[in-house]
């Protein structure tokens, strides 16, 4: 009834392959679009738009980067926090060398380097699958977490050992550093998330993304096909390996301003994989409602107790939240593997036939 | 050239002109190596009967030694506290194989491994829910553990060795050891290795698999038990020995998946030759090499046996 298809023929080869055939998608889309481009930086106060706004969208950003990984091309993956960090820290020395460029290329430019060091460590990925590919992955976690600390020319010998955003300029805004307003960097990152989406959804859709599909859940077969394992499951960790770049670089420069070799341990990875799971592997909108989820949990169960007047400690709130989440993934595994974005899609299933259950 | 040097003849010379304190590094390098044996072990047994890479098997460790310590804290007496945590380690089994085991069977095993890391997450807030998040001291004493140490002269210098570590090999001889005897020679334990090699044809001669599943976790807590008193009794109790579970990744690899002297031999590898890389070798690029060097071991071997050096060779057919 709400969301009635009955009607809407394709005409054309263009209508039939557009991202949102349906009109009612379309009409959605565009609302969150404005409501994220317009209505959030207009009417939210800066502290919303900076502790909830632009950590969903960058966790969300990895967690399509990852998801790519595990959830497109099948290859499970437990290096992600790293992979992340290579980005961070890829584009603090290019803001070192490249003082007056604009910081947006930098981020961008950061996640090359990430994809290069992803192929690196996917390499082995043709000899090896499944749990062994795993440990390769730790491999890459522990190596590169190591590289942060040990290696001083990588945060430019400063002596706390931490890398800190310095004030660089993009569209000729201050982006970075602790002066950069808040909502130009929300609208950035807005922006960077958008775009990169986008060319996900047309990256799974196509060529490309059916082969990494093949890969997943048949490997031998698509070989058999004529898809190309080594060069198809490279690609994936590329392309991962991009978006997590990409978003570790925003996390440090548009988030967080500062941060410690320890934020990309093997808990940002853990993090980022339950956000895949939870939002549902193999699914672009799953990857946004999965870091939401998991990102405002913490919160809510902070914000629970206090609505029936118990007083816990945030220790006991961390402990909880832990469990909570532990049960959650092998509660979804179980009930409903596709995750957050497999209810999505039965809630619109709901209204399609609403009023009638069937 | 002098990069050459000190990396392949300065360290030899090292060892050469201080053997006394090679040995030492050498019998350290052992004992971790049986330790993360004992972790390994606990994956491999559950491997070879489910199929299931138990990710949250280092962490059993952790919950099991931590429940001991913390219900020592609360008062019950050493012994009765190793009884109640082997009850602890059976209820485990037996809710782990009902809620995430039984509703999970024939999911890709790639499923099950992101199930055994939510439990792993699970068991973390569990543990320091209960018993909090600080490190506590081992109840070694109370446990009629030793704890005095041999101090041996050879070479003209002294090697110490504990007695805890040389009561740690011993355990985990011993349990190997009955580990293998039960495998072979019992009926439960035919009956795992027939569920092990075929699912389907251990269910069509009357074998339980559930029953099997729960007797394989629950083993795989004893050995978590034994693996974290252990350890314990060397360092502190905390949550920092997650750390060391994840090591077991690489002994596991190295060794094989399926093979319990490969999980040993494995084991014995990573640990000495992490214990002598970063002693001897990791000074040159700083220090700190433990933390991956053996993930490279795991993966250098890898390259060259994708099955690890016990493994069985998986031959896939289409």
């Amino acid at each position: 009834m709400f969301y009635r298809e009955a009607g809407q023929f394709k005409t054309s080869y263009a209508a039939d392959q557009s991202i949102f055939p349906i009109l009612q998608d379309r009409i959605g889309i565009a609302i969150i679009l404005a409501v994220a481009f317009i209505g959030i930086p207009l009417f939210a106060t800066n502290f919303f738009i900076s502790t909830i706004m632009i950590p969903f969208l960058i966790l969300a950003l990895a967690t399509i980067g990852l998801n790519l990984l595990t959830g497109y091309a099948g290859q499970l993956s437990l290096g992600t926090g790293a992979f992340m960090g290579v980005g961070a820290y890829a584009c603090y020395k290019l803001t070192t060398f490249f003082p007056d460029a604009d910081i947006i290329l930098l981020v961008l430019a950061s996640g090359f380097v990430s994809a290069a060091i992803g192929v690196l460590f996917g390499l082995p990925s043709l000899r090896i699958k499944g749990f062994y590919l795993v440990v390769t992955t730790l491999a890459a976690q522990f190596f590169l977490e190591w590289c942060f600390i040990r290696i001083p020319w990588l945060y430019n010998y400063n002596p706390s050992g931490a890398i800190e955003a310095p004030a660089r300029r993009g569209l000729n805004i201050v982006l970075t550093g602790p002066g950069a307003n808040a909502t130009a960097r929300y609208l950035v990152v807005l922006t960077i998330v958008v775009v990169m989406t986008w060319i996900a959804s047309n990256l799974v859709r196509g060529r490309i993304g059916r082969s990494w599909m093949m890969v997943r859940d048949m490997d031998i077969a698509a070989e058999l096909m004529g898809v190309k394992l080594f060069q198809t499951k490279l690609l994936a960790f590329a392309v991962s390996s991009f978006y997590c770049g990409v978003a570790g670089a925003a996390m440090v420069f548009f988030w967080l301003g500062a941060t410690e070799p320890t934020a990309f341990s093997i808990n940002l990875s853990f993090q980022i994989l339950f956000m895949v799971i939870i939002g549902g592997l193999g699914s672009l909108v799953g990857s946004f409602l999965g870091a939401a989820f998991i990102w405002i949990l913490p919160a809510f169960l902070r914000a629970i107790p206090s609505v029936f007047g118990i007083a816990i400690g945030a220790e006991t709130v961390e402990h909880l939240s832990f469990i909570v989440i532990g049960a959650l993934i092998i509660a979804f595994l179980i009930v409903e593997p596709h995750g957050l974005a497999r209810l999505w899609q039965v809630g619109k299933q709901k209204l399609r036939v609403w009023p009638f259950p069937y | 050239m002098s990069l050459l040097y000190s990396l392949f003849v300065d360290p030899f010379m090292q060892m050469a002109t201080t053997p006394d304190f090679f040995l030492q590094v050498l019998w350290e390098g052992f004992v971790a190596g049986i330790l993360y044996s004992l972790i390994a072990l606990g994956f491999v047994l559950i491997f070879k009967a489910s199929g299931v890479f138990n990710f949250a098997q280092g962490i059993m460790v952790v919950f099991a030694v931590l429940s001991l310590v913390g219900l020592h804290e609360a008062g019950v007496p050493a012994y009765l506290a190793l009884l109640i945590c082997i009850g602890i380690m059976f209820l485990l089994a037996v809710t782990i194989e009902r809620v995430v085991l039984r509703p999970l069977v024939n999911q890709p095993d790639i499923i099950l491994l992101m199930a055994t890391i939510g439990l792993t997450y699970l068991l973390i807030g569990l543990g320091e829910f209960i018993f909090g998040g600080e490190p506590k001291v081992m109840i070694t004493q109370e446990l009629g553990l030793p704890t005095g140490s041999y101090d041996l002269e050879l070479f003209g210098g002294l090697v110490i060795l504990n007695q805890i570590d040389i009561a740690a090999a011993v355990i985990a001889i011993i349990m190997v050891g009955s580990l293998a005897v039960f495998f072979h020679s019992t009926r439960i334990g035919r009956a795992l290795r027939a569920v092990a090699d075929d699912h389907q044809a251990a269910l069509s001669v009357g074998i339980s698999l559930n029953q099997i599943w729960v007797i394989v976790w629950f083993a795989a807590g004893i050995v978590a038990l034994a693996t974290g008193i252990m350890w314990g009794a060397r360092s502190d109790v905390s949550f920092a020995l997650q750390i060391v579970a994840l090591k077991a990744l690489p002994v596991l690899v190295l060794g094989g998946l399926t093979s319990i002297p490969g999980a040993i031999v494995g084991g014995l590898i990573i640990g000495i030759g992490e214990k002598l890389g970063e002693i001897y070798w990791g000074p040159l690029i700083g220090g700190g090499i433990e933390t991956w060097l053996a993930y490279f071991i795991a993966l250098i071997v890898l390259l060259f046996r994708p099955q690890g050096l016990f493994g069985e060779r998986i031959i896939e057919r289409v």
